[in-house]
């Protein structure tokens, strides 16, 4: 086994290990503990035998098992910053409704600040 | 009656004679929206007679005019003016609108610099801000208008109730013209004066707002 193998399979252990944590502490459903274990298996799996994404790839008729882990990755990522950018805007918005609701409630007439 | 609604960030040095003006040309009421100034903005806006909403931070032009809007629409308004803190608008222009409004009986009364020659607007604005402004502005409304993101308008009780600014920038423009369209108000332009004491939106203004628009396009 290469060294960057030990290295990143040590690192996927881990982030099971935390996701674990954050299960028992109830801050992830049992549905999100699932999904991040499968997740790092299959990382690992990949790591570790990395001629397993052939396969896949070749169904797609994407020509190296690589190339397929890239192009997933990239959709993922587009998928995971679009979901930011809409939870980003909706806090600001309820920023605003908050900020005008207190505003609202607390005006001030004429000369009584 | 009759109100203005001024949104105002530090404006201390604007905000009192503007008040006055706005009271000395038939505005019965004047709402100050401070959106989170740091300066004397609300201690002087209240000195001039105005009721000062305070936003604690600074939301945008956008938020303080709906937050204006809605306690105007609250207190019994029949008809608002939104009209700029910095002075850059004539207040004398309100009662030309009004009597457009009244004579028309519209919804909606919509300042253009273009309609007279009395604004001095900077050359690159008035070749190439203003007009792919216009362009934009009718692309996402489909109404097309002789001026873009001028920020004086009249808007009576009908119209208030009706119109609802989401957008927290100055993307706000676009959106209430495209309510204007969506709710079949009745609207018209009238000729005002833009005195330019600072440039307002630059280049980079003018993008963000496009950026607004197109997220609000997906986001919604």
């Amino acid at each position: 086994m290469l060294l960057i193998q030990i290295f990143l399979v040590a690192l996927f252990v881990l982030a099971m290990v935390k996701a674990g944590l954050r299960w028992r502490a109830g801050d992830l459903s049992v549905q999100g503990l699932l999904y991040w274990i499968v997740f790092w298996l299959a990382a690992a799996v990949v790591v570790i035998k990395p001629d397993a994404t052939f396969y896949f790839a070749h169904l797609l008729g994407i020509g190296r098992g690589a190339d397929l882990v890239v192009y997933l990755a990239l959709v993922l990522l587009f998928f995971l910053v679009f979901r930011l950018m809409t939870t980003v805007e909706r806090q600001k918005k309820e920023i605003t409704e908050l900020t005008r609701t207190m505003a609202l409630k607390d005006k001030h007439t004429g000369f009584d600040i | 009656m009759f109100f203005a609604v001024v949104p105002a960030f530090n404006e201390e040095r604007n905000i009192g004679r503007v008040v006055r003006d706005l009271f000395q040309h038939g505005c019965e009421r004047v709402i100050v929206v401070d959106d989170g100034s740091t300066d004397q903005t609300a201690a002087t806006a209240g000195d001039a007679g105005a009721v000062v909403l305070r936003h604690l931070i600074n939301r945008g032009q956008g938020a303080a005019l709906e937050t204006g809007d809605r306690f105007a629409l609250a207190s019994g308004a029949e008809a608002v003016v939104h009209f700029d803190a910095d002075g850059q608008f004539n207040p004398a222009d309100i009662a030309l609108a009004r009597e457009l409004m009244r004579e028309k009986d519209l919804d909606v009364v919509l300042g253009s610099r273009f309609l007279d020659r009395r604004s001095q607007i900077p050359f690159l604005k008035r070749r190439l801000i203003l007009p792919v402004g216009r362009l934009v502005n009718y692309f996402f409304t489909g109404l097309l208008l002789s001026d873009a993101h001028n920020g004086f308008r009249l808007l009576t009780k009908n119209a208030l109730a009706k119109i609802k600014i989401t957008q927290d920038g100055m993307a706000h423009n676009s959106e209430i013209v495209a309510q204007i369209k969506k709710y079949g108000l009745k609207y018209a332009e009238c000729p005002v004066e833009v005195t330019y004491v600072e440039y307002g939106q630059g280049l980079t203004g003018g993008l963000k707002i496009i950026r607004d628009l197109f997220l609000a396009k997906f986001l919604k």
